[in-house]
């Protein structure tokens, strides 16, 4: 089959950067300086927040906001039970903890199409904020809680293993029936039912195997930050960022959000120290730019640079 | 025992009656043609076969099997596939990914990627799409996009096959060709029942004719027994008449 050998040849091509892309990374501790390192946490930690958020609301077109709660229970989670279980665990249960809630919210409101699960998404943030504010507060007398730490470098191994774990898994759904019937849902939710997919078995699944990723970040970022309150765990800019990123990066390719992810977090960083008092316009700027002229993201407008530089006669495919 | 049968199907949107107290049958390797002016219920008696909406009253069986109540992809899963007044492609998607997925989903789950693609290849060829069978579903002409959404229907698998107007819009040459390829459908061995207002292809086609008329059956029976009934004519095939078509 003439399909069959295109995947095969595009998939030998296609695994050959990434790989070395990832020894790289992998040596990275060795010979790049510490602040390197912690930035490369940092955009690992909006890459995985990204490519999981893209998992499940690029196809579908559920724009979902309740990142920052996925990302809060595993941060919540870790500073819980940091200091009573190995951290491979705590990690685990982490996002053991964001699957589950995960699959109770999807069953509630993967029904709500359009704004109504958006609104509802972000609700979630604002809930789980508040209920824990009111649980520190009354139950347990405390406003914040101090993680146990562990070293950067494990900090940043811990981020790059769940990345990859992540980057196959989105991988194998995107190239499975699965990732096929996701897409039928965003084009025609009703004509996917007709045509045998179980939407929401399919839909809460996905929405879960997305939080499960998030909360595996947020229980490894929780380490680093040493000390977390409700505020910071449930920060809300943590449920727009990877929207924002996402557009930004182009989310037609599996690529666009991992790009998408990684300039824009070195963008702020870069930003940040430059323009410290008018960064947030800076970045504003480029955004509404990117949002404007950019309809595919930055990965669609490298491919369409490519496809002009490498013969002009099928440049509109 | 008819494939498909329905007793006392009842659905209303708010205080309006849809449907009422409608009794069918379907029999095996049959085409049924459902009639009725505008508004008489054929489309939501359809949507309540495959399970889009849920009757207020009465029971549907499939082979038998009762399935009011059962969700869509259980009922296409079951083998009863169907398709749409307003055409529902998925437009982004290649023609081939829209039949593959059914192939994917349908009555046969636990098909290799390969095999999936194989069968989508050869109900392509067999509905003629198969030159444009990387094109995006969007780009067809509503003709294809018709066909498209039966090649779709065909790829789960199904016994009966539900199809909703897909002749309205096209022309006579076009009308001509879908016939064709109803029958050749038929000869596959899937029962069929049709929503048609092309009249010229709903007596030519059909083994039986039902009626619809403010949600209630007024008539069933042979094309000829249709066309020279009162009641019918009187509701439907008189304004029609009048209408030029």
């Amino acid at each position: 089959m003439g399909i069959v050998v295109r995947l095969l040849s595009k998939r030998s091509f296609d695994l050959g950067l990434p790989l070395l892309i990832l020894i790289l990374l992998a040596t990275s501790p060795f010979y790049a300086p510490e602040y390197t390192v912690i930035l490369l946490t940092s955009i690992f930690m909006y890459i995985i927040i990204t490519v999981s958020w893209a998992i499940f609301s690029g196809p579908t077109g559920y724009i979902s906001l309740a990142s920052a709660a996925f990302f809060g229970v595993g941060i919540y989670t870790s500073a819980i039970l940091g200091k009573a279980l190995p951290l491979p665990l705590v990690i685990f249960i982490g996002s053991l903890v964001s699957f589950c809630l995960a699959l109770l919210v999807g069953a509630l409101t993967l029904r709500l199409r359009g704004i109504y699960f958006v609104m509802f998404t972000f609700g979630l943030v604002e809930l789980l904020l508040h209920f824990i504010l009111w649980w520190e507060v009354n139950i347990t007398c405390t406003t914040g809680r101090v993680v146990p730490t562990v070293s950067n470098t494990t900090v940043y191994y811990l981020m790059l293993i769940v990345f990859v774990i992540l980057m196959l898994t989105a991988y194998f759904i995107r190239h499975s029936k699965f990732g096929l019937a996701l897409q039928s849902i965003g084009e025609y939710e009703e004509a996917a039912a007709h045509t045998g997919v179980n939407v929401t078995v399919l839909k809460i699944t996905i929405f879960a195997i997305s939080a499960f990723f998030m909360g595996a970040a947020g229980a490894i970022m929780a380490t680093r930050w040493t000390y977390i309150d409700p505020r910071i765990a449930f920060n809300p800019i943590i449920s727009f960022l990877p929207v924002l990123m996402a557009i930004f990066g182009g989310m037609g390719n599996l690529f666009g959000p991992v790009i998408g992810a990684a300039i824009f977090t070195y963008l702020e960083e870069f930003l940040i120290t430059r323009f410290p008092y008018h960064y947030m316009l800076v970045f504003g700027i480029i955004l509404l730019i990117a949002i404007l002229y950019l309809p595919d993201g930055l990965v669609g407008l490298i491919q369409k640079l490519w496809k002009r530089i490498s013969g002009g006669k099928d440049a509109d495919t | 025992m008819p494939i498909l049968e329905g007793k006392g199907v009842t659905k209303y949107f708010g205080g309006l009656v849809a449907v009422s107290n409608v009794d069918f049958h379907v029999k095996q390797g049959e085409a049924l043609g459902l009639i009725g002016p505008n508004g008489a219920g054929k489309t939501t008696l359809f949507n309540l076969i495959s399970a889009a909406l849920v009757p207020k009253s009465g029971i549907i069986r499939f082979k038998g099997e009762e399935i009011t109540g059962l969700k869509p992809y259980k009922i296409c899963r079951m083998g009863v596939a169907r398709t749409f007044q307003t055409v529902k492609i998925f437009p982004d998607m290649p023609v081939l990914d829209n039949v593959v997925l059914g192939s994917y989903f349908g009555m046969s789950p636990g098909l290799s990627s390969s095999d999936a693609v194989i069968k989508a290849l050869e109900i392509l060829e067999f509905m003629g799409l198969s030159e444009m069978k990387a094109a995006p579903a969007k780009d067809l002409t509503l003709a294809n996009q018709k066909r498209l959404e039966v090649a779709r229907a065909l790829a789960t698998d199904p016994e009966l096959l539900l199809l909703d107007e897909i002749m309205a819009g096209l022309n006579p040459a076009e009308v001509g060709q879908a016939m064709e390829l109803v029958t050749r459908i038929r000869e596959r061995g899937i029962t069929i029942v049709m929503i048609e207002h092309v009249m010229k292809a709903i007596m030519n086609m059909c083994e039986r004719i039902m009626v619809l008329h403010h949600g209630a059956k007024i008539a069933e029976g042979t094309p000829r027994e249709i066309a020279t009934s009162k009641k019918v004519i009187e509701v439907y095939l008189g304004e029609k008449a009048h209408a030029g078509s």
